[in-house]
């Protein structure tokens, strides 16, 4: 299919690739993995509709490792170069603590990333409360602007901000509705 | 720093064995709207009701302009609620035998007013919050948006410092729910007066200047991260 080529495509193409770097390294947490666990892992948690492509996970390791966020650790006997084990290290844990904390910008995609961060959370023990919190927040200052913009302006101005409003209410209704499933989700997630 | 308007302190009060509020508090100044948010059970109308001084908690303070509520005798708290407090809550909640007008004009004449003035400034409220039309007539007999107008009519009438709503909206459709909140976040900006807003609905927290979450009894502000 043709992708028109425009910036917002590239925007989103680049958020969506830091997203899965992120998201490997907090899986990493949990303990070295080749590449290959490491994807099964990433598939039946965040994507069992759209698998990752094996391309993506060595080429996202790559980018990893050159920038020190994961080291080697062991190839095992006879293996190729999808035998090498990974692990993260000291600068990957602290990328991992800071994407946690930081709240998404309220938009379309969110709801994908914010998910595998309270997964991610919940994974590690780091407890998914707080996101959560800074994201209602983040929210809420977002939706305080547009009905600011919304009492001032003319109807057409009004409309288009009931719209973005409408869609950042239901994305605080799916934050509150998962707040109140965090400790259901963490049984599930550790089970 | 100023003292605030209202403060709430390490709040607890448990209804039999519910632990309502396990140290809740909220700090509140002039002309301030904030969102008291959090899910269902979680002490939201609780807090209201110890700020407000309709419920003693049973340990914490409340401090209105610096003042203790629980140290208030019940005449001077009842009179503080009726002159210094306003009241919205999420069904009206309207004396039924009495017209609109008269609702409107009801804090007044219990502060002593003479009915002819009481009603004459209960006819610029209902005026002014666009519900003129309904004021001959009984809450049973006037739409549900109209009512809670009549009942925001009548919580500030008395100008008062703070207003306590709670799900003010919550019977409301969107629209007339829009209409509600644009009337009392303006009108409390116009007189100064601070807005404690129980609400569980974003797009309307969104009216307030700050939000607090209470879980589990607890209030947390969230940090400001960006």
């Amino acid at each position: 299919m043709n992708r028109v080529y425009r910036r917002c495509v590239y925007t989103l193409c680049i958020v969506a690739a830091m997203s899965i770097g992120n998201t490997l390294l907090g899986l990493l947490e949990g303990g070295p993995k080749h590449g290959y666990d490491l994807k099964q892992l990433y598939d039946r948690q965040f994507r069992q509709d759209r698998p990752l492509h094996y391309g993506q996970v060595y080429s996202t390791l790559n980018r990893l490792l050159k920038n020190g966020l994961v080291e080697e650790n062991g190839v095992e006997a006879g293996g190729g170069p999808d035998r090498k084990r990974y692990a993260i290290t000291d600068s990957g844990v602290t990328n991992v603590e800071e994407w946690l904390k930081s709240p998404e910008n309220p938009s379309v995609y969110l709801q994908n990333t914010l998910y595998t961060k309270v997964v991610l959370a919940l994974l590690s023990g780091r407890g998914a409360q707080d996101l959560l919190d800074a994201q209602r927040g983040s929210h809420l200052r977002a939706m305080r602007e547009l009905t600011a913009r919304k009492t001032t302006g003319d109807l057409a101005d009004q409309l288009i901000c009931d719209h973005a409003l409408f869609h950042l209410e239901a994305d605080l209704r799916w934050l509150e509705l998962t707040a109140a499933r965090l400790d259901e989700l963490a049984r599930q997630l550790t089970r | 720093m100023e003292t605030p308007l209202l403060q709430g302190l390490g709040l607890h009060k448990a209804f039999g064995p519910n632990q309502a509020l396990a140290g809740a508090g909220l700090e509140i100044g002039a002309g301030e709207i904030v969102a008291v948010m959090g899910p269902s059970g979680s002490g939201k109308s609780t807090l209201l009701h110890c700020l407000s001084g309709i419920v003693r908690p049973e340990k914490g303070q409340v401090l209105f302009r610096g003042r203790a509520l629980p140290s208030m005798s019940d005449s001077e708290r009842s009179a503080l609620r009726r002159t210094e407090f306003g009241f919205v809550f999420q069904f009206g909640q309207l004396v039924p035998e009495l017209t609109c007008l008269e609702n409107v004009a009801l804090p007044l004449r219990l502060g002593g007013m003479k009915r002819r003035p009481a009603e004459r400034l209960a006819a610029t409220w209902l005026d002014r919050l666009q519900v003129a039309d309904v004021a001959g007539s009984t809450p049973g007999r006037v739409s549900g948006g109209q009512s809670q107008r009549v009942a925001m009519a009548r919580a500030l009438i008395t100008e008062p410092s703070v207003i306590f709503a709670d799900e003010p909206t919550g019977a409301l459709d969107s629209l007339s729910g829009e209409g509600m909140m644009r009337l009392l976040s303006e009108t409390a900006k116009q007189t100064n007066a601070a807005v404690v807003l129980v609400t569980h609905e974003p797009r309307v927290a969104a009216y307030s200047d700050r939000e607090v979450v209470v879980r589990d009894g607890r209030t947390r502000e969230p940090a400001v991260t960006r």
